[in-house]
């Protein structure tokens, strides 16, 4: 196992344990305010200090991470559930119009800045978190369909694939028997880039304030909140700041760290 | 005494001698749409233009006063109906052409006419007749007697403008007053220049670059940086402290016309129900709201009205903080489960912090108010014109606007018969004893109905470099008046 797997997994728990201790307890209450109480350092009662309203830190960015890893979750889903069977479809008739179609439009997709689009759609259809998620999962869509195709176009091609073609098994069949399973690896490593893509973006979007809305907390309204405040209590920024470094970092390590695990052809490389 | 007077020429005289600056570059918070004050209710056009480029017959000074403006004096009839201005003669406009008793016909008529765009229509409603004497003098005759008359007029929607020029003023706005419009370069700056024919005294600034600054960070950045010598209506109270420590700024705090309320939805079930909205008023903690979301800035209302108006009468005790209360008078309107309601912010850090705490004083007596956020296009568009919310916060910031109550189509939806007919006999009393007596008997009205919840007066702060004099402490309108403003070295 490469320190990367190791570093990135633990970086990753952390955050999936905080959130789903939040379920079931925070050190406080997330929306109970407290004004006199308001901007505490580090320390004392409150492990990571109070912001503006004087709730603790520590509890919303517990339960900020659940928002983050809920969206971000949904969408990688979205992705992969439409994405993939879309890209085994276009594989499996390659050259086609079904596979003309498919790439065409995925093209299209990504002619588009992800950002700006996640940001119109949530300013179009209202702000709130069920639309975050749709924003950021459409987007999801043609990277795992591009993915999901590349990968499938070259194992159609082996000659296992053949065999089973011979044996009469149907286009449908071989992409959900022989295909799927061949390219999970791929899927698994890029999910995991997707999802820290994602939590980033869900930051983006509540940092304008077209994510999560109050009084549900989010990271990325902590630190839009926080931006006046910097000069005085530097720690209502920071603390956001570095949880969403720390995850999108720890996604990203597990990530590479995974590929290296998964990759075969790296494996050949490294023996 | 002749030492003082060496001493204050000598004092001049060194002052003059050195390089005096006269540029000011001063920031605001919003942009306005356009730069027609006559046919907006947008209070960026005022805090651009009003007695910078344009003027009224009368105006506001910094305190609230009405003194005479291009009307040097006047005569009122004994039964209060004709009014008779004698205009301030050898005025011109920016663009050359003459001001006289015949452009106060042209913009009084435009603004009461029938199809006037004028976003305050009702300022003009009791003139009948504007008649042209001669051309520096006029006459005012009203359908009945109205003791606001010359408040009405000092209003920008009241100011003067003229026939040759009406055609552009939203994009080339052309008055009477000491700076001429110049360069609108939108998203960024409007730039004033000296108007060197000006009829009054010539104003100490050659030049003035209005900015617009929404963004709270960007505010602080631009100020700590120097970048803009003034910040009128700073938008991050928890900055202040910063500016006042620092050597090189001085911090101004005064009071706006703006009553920050929690506006509720009269018509609306359940804030259809007296009861709720009391429920409401006593859910509410003002100390909690001022000092969370204004670090606080900001005095406790109990109606709507500025504590600051020698009319004021404080009615906050009518709504005391008072949780248990409010959740008997919710039982008492059947919503002994409490129910589930919308509260729309529009963006200003006193609605987006105010609800967020709102929201949790409601929770705490059973109500569930959902927030949402809006920008302020979209809050015109479904709060104040669509009438669809439960709850939202916003400030009144129009001088004097208790009269909105009267209107049973306004946002709020509050539909009194005994208010409208207050509001009636208010408009038509000009004895000033009477008049206060019933304006303490409206806010009371108001108060007692509990048609909204009444939160705080939005204080005013200005950030400004600390050589600088003459600034508006107060707003007793939206505007930044640069006339007096100079450099003190």
């Amino acid at each position: 196992m490469s320190r990367n797997l190791i570093l990135g997994g633990l970086l990753t728990a952390l955050f999936l344990a905080a959130a789903a201790l939040s379920f079931v307890w925070t050190p406080g209450d997330v929306t109970a305010m407290n004004i006199p109480g308001r901007l505490r350092p580090p320390g004392g009662a409150h492990l990571l200090g109070t912001d503006h309203f004087g709730r603790d830190i520590l509890s919303m960015l517990m339960v900020g991470a659940r928002t983050s890893i809920a969206v971000a979750l949904v969408a990688v889903g979205i992705g992969l559930t439409l994405g993939v069977p879309l890209g085994l479809a276009a594989a499996a008739h390659r050259g086609g119009l079904v596979d003309e179609l498919i790439s065409r439009s995925s093209d299209l997709i990504f002619a588009f800045p992800s950002l700006v689009i996640a940001i119109l759609i949530t300013a179009v259809f209202g702000p709130g978190a069920i639309n975050a998620i749709l924003a950021i999962g459409i987007f999801n869509i043609p990277v795992f369909a591009r993915l999901a195709r590349g990968a499938a176009l070259s194992l159609w091609t082996r000659e296992f694939i053949l065999a089973a073609r011979v044996a009469g098994k149907s286009t449908l069949r071989i992409s959900a028997e022989h295909i799927l399973p061949n390219i999970a690896n791929l899927l698994i490593v890029q999910s995991t880039i997707q999802f820290s893509l994602g939590i980033l973006a869900e930051a983006g979007l509540s940092y304008v304030g077209l994510g999560a809305q109050p009084p549900v907390p989010s990271w990325g309204r902590m630190l839009a909140d926080a931006q006046t405040l910097v000069s005085l209590a530097p720690h209502v920024a920071v603390i956001p700041g570095l949880a969403i470094v720390f995850m999108v970092l720890g996604l990203n390590l597990l990530g590479d760290g995974l590929r290296d695990a998964l990759d075969p052809r790296l494996k050949v490389l490294r023996t | 005494m002749t030492f003082r007077l060496t001493l204050a020429a000598a004092l001049l005289g060194g002052t003059a001698a050195l390089a005096q600056q006269t540029d000011l570059t001063i920031a605001i918070q919003l942009e306005p749409p356009h730069l027609d004050p006559t046919s907006a209710a947008a209070g960026a056009i005022d805090s651009v233009l009003y007695s910078n480029v344009f003027e009224g017959l009368t105006r506001f000074t910094g305190d609230g006063a009405i003194v005479p403006a291009l009307a040097r004096t006047w005569e009122i009839s004994d039964d209060g109906l004709t009014y008779t201005f004698h205009l301030a003669e050898g005025v011109v406009f920016h663009d050359g052409t003459t001001f006289d008793a015949e452009d106060v016909k042209f913009s009084l008529d435009r603004a009461r006419a029938e199809d006037s765009t004028n976003a305050q229509k009702a300022l003009f409603s009791d003139i009948a007749e504007v008649t042209v004497i001669d051309p520096a003098t006029v006459e005012l005759t009203l359908n009945a007697p109205n003791g606001n008359l010359l408040f009405n007029l000092a209003w920008g929607d009241a100011v003067m403008v003229a026939p040759e020029s009406i055609e552009d003023i939203q994009q080339t706005p052309i008055g009477t007053g000491p700076f001429k419009f110049d360069e609108w370069r939108k998203g960024d700056s409007v730039r004033l220049v000296q108007n060197a024919d000006y009829w009054g005294d010539a104003p100490h600034l050659t030049e003035a670059t209005f900015k617009f600054i929404s963004d709270p960070t960007a505010a602080f950045a631009a100020m700590m940086a120097q970048d803009i010598d003034v910040f009128s209506g700073y938008p991050a109270p928890e900055n202040l402290p910063q500016f006042q420590g620092d050597p090189r700024f001085q911090v101004l705090l005064g009071s706006s016309e703006g009553e920050t309320i929690l506006a509720m939805n009269n018509k609306q079930p359940p804030f259809d129900d007296p009861r709720v909205r009391e429920a409401v008023a006593h859910a509410i903690d003002r100390q909690a709201i001022i000092d969370g979301a204004m670090f606080g800035l900001g005095t406790p209302i109990g109606t709507h009205f500025a504590p600051h108006n020698p009319d004021y009468v404080d009615l906050t005790g009518l709504s005391p903080h008072d949780p248990d209360r409010a959740r008997m008078l919710l039982v008492d309107a059947g919503y002994a489960e409490g129910f589930k309601t919308t509260l729309k912010l529009p963006p200003p850090s006193y609605a987006r912090r105010g609800g967020e705490i709102i929201a949790a004083q409601l929770r705490n007596v059973g109500i569930e108010a959902e927030i949402t956020n809006l920008e302020w296009a979209q809050w015109l568009e479904e709060v104040f014109k669509g009438k669809g919310y439960g709850l939202t916060i916003v400030s009144h910031t129009e001088p004097l606007d208790i009269g909105i109550y009267a209107r049973p189509d306004y946002y709020f939806q509050y539909d009194s018969q005994e208010f409208r007919a207050l509001m009636t006999t208010l408009n038509a009393t000009t004895d000033p004893a009477a008049r206060s007596d019933m304006l303490a008997e409206a806010q009371t009205l108001i108060a007692r109905d509990y048609v909204n919840g009444f939160l705080f007066q939005l204080a005013f702060p200005t950030v400004a470099d600390a050589r600088i004099e003459g600034l508006w402490v107060n707003q007793p309108t939206q505007a930044n008046p640069l006339a007096q403003v100079r450099w003190t070295q």
